[in-house]
């Protein structure tokens, strides 16, 4: 990311935890208008909540369905290509089981569409950015970045050895 | 809601975007709803992906909504001429 995008993200984000996001964003009118659960400090979709969870780990995915079972094309590409680089230790959400999460994914980051993918607390795209990384090698690169060796770097080393 | 047509977002992009070339593909097979668009356009020189990927679903902000989902290829013209001219 430029360093004009990272500024503006930092920017936004602490902010965002000084409390100047306002009424918690599960309280906004969102995809199927369900109510919010009780309890303190805004519902799941609220920006802080979606902020702890995008740090939760340094690969987050939002998704249709779960890893075992995705319930999306784009969601199961993301799945699938994660799984080439050997990345099978990280944070999956499925949106499906949260309407307030949903629609708070989708305002945190001004994407409009799932899967969402975070590296490091960052949103880096969606499907179709993830997968021009894979193929252009930017991926096993961020993923270096996060200490993760991509299996395919493995991959290529056994074809050379052989 | 209807969703839109693949000729409906194939004008939004070309006007908003001045672009040069546009395809809209319907991907059903995927999930319904779905389009996978080719966008060429000289506003996106030097954006990274991520930022002309926004720059598209601004262009599309109304059309989103009736939309389930979106794949993009964002290039410039020069990034265009250069596949074509590779691949033929």
């Amino acid at each position: 990311m430029s360093a004009a995008v990272r500024a503006a993200w930092r920017i936004g984000a602490a902010a965002a935890l000084r409390g100047r996001a306002g009424r918690p964003l599960s309280q906004a009118a969102g995809d199927g208008g369900e109510a919010e659960g009780g309890g303190g400090g805004g519902g799941s979709g609220s920006r802080e909540a979606v902020e702890r969870l995008v740090r939760e780990h340094p690969v987050v995915v939002f998704m249709k369905g779960s890893p075992a079972q995705p319930l999306c094309g784009f969601s199961n590409a993301v799945v699938q290509i994660l799984r080439l680089h050997g990345v099978e230790d990280y944070r999956a959400h499925d949106v499906l089981q949260d309407p307030d999460l949903r629609q708070g994914i989708k305002n945190y980051s001004n994407w409009p569409t799932i899967p969402q993918v975070y590296l490091n607390g960052e949103f880096v795209g969606g499907c179709d950015i993830l997968l021009q990384m894979h193929q252009n090698g930017d991926l096993v690169e961020e993923l270096k970045k996060l200490g993760i060796r991509s299996a395919l770097l493995d991959a290529e080393k056994d074809q050379e050895k052989k | 809601m209807e969703p839109p047509t693949a000729e409906e977002l194939r004008e939004r992009l070309r006007e908003r975007l001045q672009a040069e070339h546009v395809e809209v593909q319907d991907s059903p097979q995927l999930c319904p709803g779905s389009f996978r668009v080719l966008v060429v356009s000289g506003t996106f020189r030097g954006l990274k992906t991520l930022q002309r990927h926004r720059l598209d679903n601004e262009a599309l902000k109304e059309e989103l909504g009736r939309i389930h989902a979106l794949e993009q290829r964002t290039l410039t013209p020069e990034q265009w001429e250069a596949e074509r001219g590779s691949s033929a």
